[in-house]
């Protein structure tokens, strides 16, 4: 993952970090299975190296940047940013629970009561499924609310009223297309 | 795309699938891993490989623009709906238990419509964004 | 302390670095983005990663299992994914209007631009 990760910051071409931003995401995919987040991992497959890929390469056609970048050297003081945050955050770690700790804090506190519970209290046997829609419904809401909104954004973006953001574009193009048309 | 039959059998023959491995996610969502999230994402694929392959203007008509957004906001309208459903059946906002007699029941009624208006909204929302994406003209 | 047990984290702390970087460093708008994904699943693994207890299964309730991993941050990264990707559309839709606008998505040159203009 690390090695994908760094092959994406080092790739020149724009195509060919997107398809490596595809591959990231079905590593971390795998990565989650073995973390036994069966949940998590469908989703990452399916979102991230379907949909996402999909938009960037949609984007990257829309754009017609040059795929072929000049090399630009490591740049320095953004490295040295990025290294010494990455000091720190390490730093950090060092008081994290180690991994896979069951006395570790967050798995402690209002768990055992999702674990325990939840059969009785909901019925279903996918805990993710019940905590999920159930114990924090509110939560759920509010993130389906925030896609729904990010969706209508895109389409107030670059929908109907993209037109009339360029005045100065010739008739022709805003006419007679098929496509724009059945958008709008 | 009129000259790739193989992609067209191929997909002819992989999108019946696609939709009712979606289906199956979205309601064996209680049971196994799945639900709403993800079977809006895998619904919203198999509909867009079918537009990919037999070209968009044939994916609007099995699916118009406009239904698609109405079916945007009814996902969200849906969630948000169960949950005023709970107010007027005399529970909390979100509160399953009062929507059938027996609690669990209740429970599972609730689960079910939630994770449809979570699936609905998710799916229209990437053909929406597939739609306006691929909608757009390229110049130069 | 058990340093083998930390090792999860500093793999989380070297991707998101290699994203920050991209993020910080580059000029383009589509690589910034790629970027910022690749910080945000790095986020991801770091939920994950707390979720994990030794010796536990998935957490879907059946008979012969005792012990699951914590399903809580299992909940709130499923529903991220999805956002995270909403919201990258809509960064891709303001990368198209911008290059409308501009006709270039590297950060430099649009800055140039209003330079000039100015």
């Amino acid at each position: 993952m690390a090695a994908t990760a760094i092959a994406i910051v080092r790739s020149r071409k724009l195509f060919a970090a997107v398809m490596l931003s595809g591959i990231f995401s079905l590593i971390a995919a795998v990565f989650y299975v073995h973390l036994t987040a069966v949940d998590v991992a469908f989703t990452e497959a399916a979102v991230g190296a379907g949909i996402s890929t999909l938009l960037f390469l949609a984007t990257l056609a829309l754009t017609h940047t040059s795929t072929e970048e000049p090399h630009k050297p490591v740049r320095p003081l953004p490295l040295l940013i990025v290294v010494v945050t990455g000091a720190v955050l390490i730093y950090g770690t060092l008081d994290m629970p180690a991994y896979g700790d069951p006395e570790a804090p967050p798995n402690t506190h209002v768990i055992p009561r999702y674990i325990n519970e939840s059969g009785t209290e909901v019925g279903v046997p996918n805990i993710v499924t019940s905590v999920l829609a159930s114990y924090r419904g509110y939560d759920t809401l509010g993130e389906t609310v925030v896609i729904f909104t990010a969706g209508i954004g895109v389409l107030v973006l670059l929908g109907r009223g993209r037109r009339r953001w360029r005045p100065g574009l010739k008739s022709k193009n805003e006419d007679d297309e098929p496509g724009r048309g059945a958008e709008a | 795309m009129n000259r790739h039959s193989i992609l067209r059998v191929v997909a002819k023959f992989m999108i019946p699938y696609i939709m009712l491995f979606a289906l199956y996610v979205q309601f064996h969502g209680d049971f196994g891993p799945g639900g709403g999230f993800q079977a809006g994402v895998i619904f919203a694929v198999g509909f867009i490989l079918y537009a990919l392959i037999f070209g968009i203007e044939n994916g609007r008509k099995v699916l118009p623009a406009g239904v698609n957004r109405i079916l945007l906001a009814g996902g969200v309208l849906l969630y948000a709906g169960v949950g005023v459903a709970g107010l007027l059946l005399e529970g909390n906002y979100l509160d399953y238990f009062v929507l059938a007699h027996d609690p669990v029941h209740g429970q599972h009624l609730g689960i079910l419509l939630v994770e449809l208006g979570v699936g609905i909204t998710v799916a229209s929302t990437m053909i929406a964004l597939f739609y306006v994406f691929s909608g757009q003209d390229v110049r130069r | 302390m058990n340093v083998l047990g930390l090792f999860n984290y500093w793999i989380v702390v070297i991707l998101m670095m290699a994203g920050f970087y991209v993020v910080i460093a580059q000029e383009n708008m589509i690589k910034k983005l790629v970027g910022l994904n690749v910080f945000q699943v790095a986020v991801f693994v770091f939920y994950i990663s707390m979720s994990k207890i030794d010796g536990a299964t998935a957490p879907i309730l059946g008979d012969e299992f005792e012990v699951y991993a914590n399903p809580l941050p299992h909940v709130l990264i499923l529903t991220a994914i999805v956002v995270g990707v909403a919201t990258t559309a809509l960064g891709l839709a303001l990368i198209v209007r911008i290059r409308d606008a501009y006709d270039t998505v590297e950060d430099d040159e649009i800055q140039r631009i209003e330079e000039t203009e100015a």
